[in-house]
C-alpha cells in the first residue's frame, strides 16, 4: 500500500451537514469536488492522495537505477515503460489531490522537507537485476492488493484514478513474476540473484500495509469515510495468501521458518514484519531515505531554470496573443 | 554489397541505441513530470527502433548474431553511432538541443529512407518516421520556449548550442558507406540533406534568440568507429554489465 500510517484529521463541522454526508457515503454516492465536504475528509484526502502520489514519483528512482543495466533491448523497453506508468499514476494522482484545493508544487515542497511522506518499500536499495522482478512481483504486487478495493472509494476522483493505474498495475506485477520466472529457471548464479531478491523484499513489502490493526488507531473515521477500505492485517493476510503459492510455484523459500497454511483460518500463518524497522524507515532511517529525498530534491532544484523559463514563454506568448486582439 | 549494408545498418542502428540510452538516464529526474514522461517516450521509441534496425543488421551479417549481441557484445571500436549522440546529457538544455539537432536529422533521414530500395530499411523508417516527426516537434518547441524564456534559460541554451554544433556536421559527412548505399538507391545523399536541415534549424534558432556558431569545424570518427569519444566506453560498461558478467543467462 502506499499510503501508510495516514491520521484522520478531526473534524468541527456542523452535526447535521455530517450525517447526511455520512448518509451519502453509506448509499454509494461519490463525492465530487465541488460538493461539500467535511473538512476532516478533505485534509485526510489530500494527505493520503498526496502520499500516494509521491510514492508513485518516488517510487521512479528504484527501479529506474537499473533501466541503464536491463540485460536486453525488450527488458530495457518493458522497464522504461513501467517507470512511465509510474510517473503517470503521480500525475493522475496529483491532478485527484489539486481538486481538493493544493497545488502540484505545494505538494512537492511538502515532500522535500520532510511534511510529506511516501511508502516506506522505497527506501530500500535495488542491488542486482532480480529485484526488478521482485519489486514487480512484490511491491506492484501489494500495491493492486490495497488498490483494488480503493476503486471503489467514495471520493470520485481518486476513485477513477485507481481505476487507471489498477489495470497498468496488475501488468506491472505480471511482468515482475516473468522477470522472476526466468531467473528461476535460468543459471545457478539466476536462481541465486531471486532468492536473495525475495530475502531482502519480503519483509519491507508486508510493512507496505502499514502496522497491525492492533497499532493503527486511526482507521475508524477514514473507514467510514470509505477512505480506507479494509484494515491493514486484512489486506497483509490477503498479499501473503496470494504470494506465498507463486513464491512455491518459483521454486524459492519465503524467509520465513514459521509460515505455514492454517487450514482452520483458511489462511497462512506468518511472522510480523520488524515493526521497529518500519518506525526507523518512516522516520528517516531506512537504507535509501536520504539518497531518494536528494535525487528528487536535486531534481527539482535542476528543473528550476527550466520550469521558470518554460512559463515566462508561455507569459510572453499570452501577452502577444492579447496585443494582436 | 553485404559488408557496406551492415555498416550501413548498424550506424543507423547505433545512433537510436545510443541516443535511446541517453535519454532514459533521464528517468525519475526531469524538471517535471509531463517531461519526464515524455523523456521516457522518446527513449522507448529509439529502443524500439534500435531492435528493427539492429535485428535486421544481424540478418543481413547471417553470423549467428541477433540484435542483443549486437547491442550488448560489441566493445566501443565496433559501434557506429554519431559523436553526437554519444554526448553526456549535461543539463536538460543541453539534452534537449542535442536532441533537436538530431531530430531534424533523422527526419529528413528516414524521410528519404521511406522510398529506398531495400524494402525492409523502407518498411523500417516508414515505421519511424511518424515517430521522429513527433520527437521534432517536441524539441522544436521545447528549444523555442527555452530560448525565449528567461536571461538564464536562454543562456544556458546558447551555450548548449555552442558545445554540441562541432557534433553537428558530422551527420552529413559521406564516406565509402554512404556512397555505394547512395548509388544502390538504398540511402540519400547525405550531403545533400545539410541544406534543409539548416533549412529546419535556422529558423527554430533566430524564434529562439540563439545565433549559430559562426564555425563550421566538425568532429569525426564516430560513424565509421576510428575515433569515438570517451563517454561512449562508460556507457557500454553500464549498458552491457549483466550480459558481460553472466554471458551464459538468459534473461
Ligand atoms: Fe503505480
Ligand atoms: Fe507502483
Ligand atoms: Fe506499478
Amino acid at each position: 500500500m502506499y499510503a501508510q500510517m495516514i491520521k484522520s484529521e478531526a473534524t468541527l463541522d456542523d452535526p447535521e451537514k455530517l450525517a447526511a454526508f455520512q448518509a451519502r457515503i453509506d448509499a454509494g454516492d461519490k463525492i465530487e469536488p465541488k460538493e461539500w465536504m467535511p473538512e476532516g475528509y478533505r485534509k485526510t484526502l489530500i494527505r493520503q492522495i498526496g502520499q500516494h502520489a509521491h510514492s508513485e514519483i518516488v517510487g521512479q528512482l528504484p527501479e529506474g537505477n537499473w533501466i541503464t543495466r536491463a540485460p536486453t533491448l525488450e527488458r530495457k523497453a518493458i522497464l522504461l515503460a513501467k517507470v512511465q506508468d509510474e510517473a503517470g499514476h503521480g500525475l493522475y494522482l496529483y491532478c485527484a489531490a489539486e481538486t481538493l484545493g493544493v497545488t502540484r508544487d505545494e505538494m512537492t515542497e511538502m515532500l522535500l522537507d520532510g511534511r510529506m511522506k511516501y511508502s516506506s518499500i522505497f527506501n530500500y536499495p535495488t542491488l542486482t537485476w532480480a529485484d526488478m522482478g521482485a519489486v514487480g512481483w512484490l511491491v506492484d504486487g501489494a500495491a493492486i492488493m490495497n488498490q483494488v478495493p480503493l476503486q471503489r472509494t467514495s471520493f470520485g476522483p481518486y476513485s477513477r484514478a485507481m481505476v487507471r493505474i489498477c489495470k497498468e498495475e496488475s501488468f506491472h506485477q505480471r511482468q515482475g513474476f516473468d522477470i522472476m520466472m526466468k531467473m528461476c529457471k535460468g543459471t545457478e548464479a539466476q536462481k541465486n540473484m531471486a532468492q536473495d531478491a525475495l530475502n531482502r523484499m519480503w519483509f519491507p513489502s508486508l510493512m507496505m500495509f502499514g502496522p497491525s490493526d492492533k497499532d493503527s488507531t486511526h482507521s475508524v473515521q477514514s473507514m467510514s469515510w470509505k477512505i480506507k477500505m479494509n484494515t491493514n492485517d486484512e489486506l497483509r493476510q490477503k498479499f501473503v495468501d496470494q504470494t506465498a503459492p507463486q513464491a512455491e510455484y518459483l521454486g524459492l523459500k519465503i524467509p520465513d521458518e514459521t509460515l505455514a497454511w492454517n487450514e482452520e483460518k483458511g489462511g497462512y500463518d506468518f511472522a510480523e514484519p520488524d515493526w521497529d524497522e518500519f518506525f526507523e524507515v518512516l522516520q528517516g532511517n531506512g537504507p535509501c531515505n536520504v539518497e531518494r529525498i536528494e535525487a528528487r530534491q536535486k531534481a527539482w532544484d535542476d528543473g528550476a531554470w527550466v520550469r521558470e523559463g518554460l512559463m515566462a514563454h508561455a507569459e510572453k506568448r499570452a501577452a502577444l496573443k492579447e496585443a494582436a486582439q | 554489397m553485404s559488408a557496406a549494408l551492415f555498416e550501413y545498418l548498424l550506424r543507423l542502428g547505433d545512433n537510436t541505441l545510443v541516443l535511446g540510452h541517453r535519454v532514459s538516464e533521464w528517468c525519475g529526474v526531469a524538471p517535471a513530470l509531463e517531461e519526464d514522461i515524455a523523456l521516457a517516450n522518446t527513449a522507448l521509441d529509439f529502443i524500439g527502433q534500435t531492435q528493427m534496425w539492429l535485428a535486421y543488421a544481424a540478418e543481413v551479417e547471417d553470423k549467428g548474431r541477433d540484435a542483443d549481441a549486437l547491442a550488448f557484445r560489441r566493445d566501443v571500436w565496433d559501434f557506429r553511432s554519431l559523436l553526437l549522440v554519444e554526448q553526456t546529457n549535461g543539463d536538460f538544455g543541453k539534452t534537449l538541443m542535442r536532441q533537436f539537432l538530431f531530430d531534424a536529422f533523422n527526419v529528413l533521414n528516414l524521410t528519404a529512407l521511406v522510398g529506398s530500395a531495400d524494402v525492409r530499411i523502407a518498411e523500417i523508417a516508414a515505421k519511424s518516421v511518424k515517430e521522429a516527426q513527433y520527437h521534432l516537434e517536441r524539441s522544436r518547441e521545447t528549444v523555442i520556449a527555452l530560448g525565449d524564456g528567461t536571461q538564464e534559460s536562454n543562456r544556458r541554451m546558447q551555450k548548449a548550442l555552442d558545445v554540441l554544433w562541432p557534433f553537428a556536421g558530422e551527420m552529413f559527412v559521406v564516406d565509402a558507406v554512404d556512397t555505394e548505399m547512395q548509388k544502390a538507391g538504398i540511402g540519400p545523399d547525405l550531403a545533400a540533406l545539410r541544406g534543409e536541415w539548416v533549412a529546419i534549424i535556422q529558423p527554430v534558432l533566430t524564434s529562439a534568440m540563439l545565433t549559430l556558431p559562426e564555425s563550421d569545424f566538425a568532429h569525426k570518427g564516430g560513424k565509421t568507429g576510428v575515433r569515438h569519444s570517451e563517454h561512449l566506453g562508460h556507457m557500454l560498461a553500464t549498458m552491457q554489465f549483466l550480459p558481460r558478467a553472466y554471458p551464459d543467462a538468459q534473461w
